[in-house]
């Protein structure tokens, strides 16, 4: 485990397969948390706690339990349990340490469980780099620097969509393109950006 | 509401893509071809009517506090087994769709559906509804998955990845026009590729949003003036009305 391939691992999964523009994981949060930059910031926030979180446990799961005891088919009802039960257990943590840190990511909380992006990337540790011969803890540490970068590219991604769309309201759009069509059409040019870093791996 | 009004509700009126932009994940990642639209379309149908209906046959015995797990659980269940069969009958669309299968699970328009619908109604009309909502879906993906695949190969292929036919067969295709004035003219090779692409996804989408409200704020507009004009004729109405009445109170007056 060197270096250079945590930083591949961190680059890679924020910019080059950006998870919003590349993978298309999570666009319901960014369709619709995106208005303010403040509510941005929060609900990227809260993504990437749970996601790091999400990633450890699950990865951890499917290598000392479901793959030892021969039933990796099950792996998506136990996911999608792990994160919702993670979900609420640290909403209720949260809201009994920390009253500030609960008073600005509370509210995102019960939206993540259906959020795609943290069950995408439990699902996409599993399929590229989860394999029965690699250490344990070499592939947990993958794993969570995978999701370190995944999270660290949806708040990207979610703050300059949502200073886009500041000024896009203030802006005169043509009728038929006012609202949902004219975002989707400025994320596409950001994705054509994204696009463009394909190469630097 | 009727059963066929039930049915007949998701296509436009309240089709989840179109209209309440549910489910836009997999609107955007599996689009980049027909045929992968039409299978995800068609295995959200089924994942949406089997759950619909036993969510709406056990919803007495689920206790309200812990409904929105036990949902997932059921709508879980019904994915791996959808999951599990794609991957044994049909691996090339396994393949196409990767990571978006086991994704069906979050899909918000299946938790919609469980929450707003099958908890509150029978069996029969749940059925109908996912049955319907499912495949106001599939319209959706599928207007998606043709745009986007005609505008980057200028034709339509059946038979890439659904294991019905032995080889692919092109529904439709540019060059079938073209090549009646000149032979050997290949669209694929002018095709926008972009539109395969993650950003088309997006730009394709937008345009075919706009496009749609283009079409509502027209027919806002005309229900506007109809009604402006329905206001006039009957102030003219009540203008004569008031008229005739002046009249004949001035003959009486004469008289």
């Amino acid at each position: 485990m060197s270096f250079t391939l945590f930083a591949t691992a961190i680059i890679s999964a924020m910019l080059i397969n950006n998870v919003i523009l590349m993978q298309f994981l999570g666009v319901c949060p960014f369709l619709g948390v995106s208005k303010k930059s403040s509510s941005a910031i929060g609900m990227s926030a809260a993504v990437l706690f749970v996601m790091v979180i999400a990633s450890a446990i699950t990865y951890t799961l499917y290598d000392l339990v479901l793959y030892q005891y021969g039933i990796p088919y099950i792996s998506t009802i136990a996911f999608i349990l792990v994160i919702a039960s993670l979900v609420q257990f640290v909403e209720m943590f949260i809201k009994k340490t920390s009253k500030s840190l609960y008073k600005s990511l509370g509210i995102y909380l019960p939206l993540i469980t259906t959020n795609c992006a943290i069950l995408g990337v439990s699902e996409g540790n599993i399929t590229n780099i989860w394999t029965s011969t690699l250490p344990y803890w070499d592939g947990l540490l993958l794993a969570v620097t995978t999701a370190v970068g995944t999270g660290l590219g949806f708040g990207l991604i979610m703050f300059a969509f949502s200073s886009i769309r500041e000024r896009l309201d203030a802006s005169n759009v043509p009728s038929a393109w006012k609202g949902v069509p004219i975002s989707l059409v400025v994320a596409g040019i950001m994705s054509l950006a994204f696009l463009g870093l394909a190469g630097i791996i | 509401m009727t059963k066929k009004a039930n049915f007949l509700k998701g296509f436009l009126k309240e089709n989840p893509i179109f209209v309440f932009l549910l489910g836009m994940c997999p609107a955007l990642a599996v689009t980049s071809t027909f045929e992968t639209s039409l299978g995800m379309g068609l295995l959200v149908v089924f994942v949406l009517t089997m759950s619909n209906i036993v969510i709406a046959s056990v919803k007495q015995w689920i206790p309200n506090d812990v409904r929105t797990p036990a949902y997932i659980v059921i709508i879980a269940t019904f994915v791996t087994v959808v999951k599990m069969l794609t991957e044994a009958y049909a691996v090339d669309l396994f393949n196409a769709l990767g990571v978006f299968l086991p994704l069906i699970v979050v899909n918000c328009l299946i938790l919609g559906r469980a929450e707003a619908f099958a908890s509150k109604n029978n069996v029969v009309d749940s059925a109908i509804d996912g049955l319907g909502m499912g495949l106001g879906f599939t319209f959706a993906l599928v207007v998606i998955g043709i745009f986007r695949e005609f505008l980057a190969t200028g034709g339509i292929m059946f038979g890439v990845y659904l294991p019905v036919t032995e080889n692919p067969i092109t529904l439709f295709s540019l060059d079938m026009i073209i090549n009646l004035f000149d032979s050997g003219f290949h669209i694929t090779e002018y095709g926008l590729k972009v539109f395969s692409l993650p950003p088309g996804a997006f730009i394709a989408l937008g345009i075919i949003l706009a496009i749609l409200q283009f079409k509502k704020s027209q027919k806002d507009k005309k229900a506007a003036v109809a009604k402006m004009e329905m206001i006039a004729e009957k102030k003219k109405i009540a203008l004569e009305k008031k008229k005739l009445a002046a009249q004949s109170l001035a003959k009486a007056g004469v008289k």
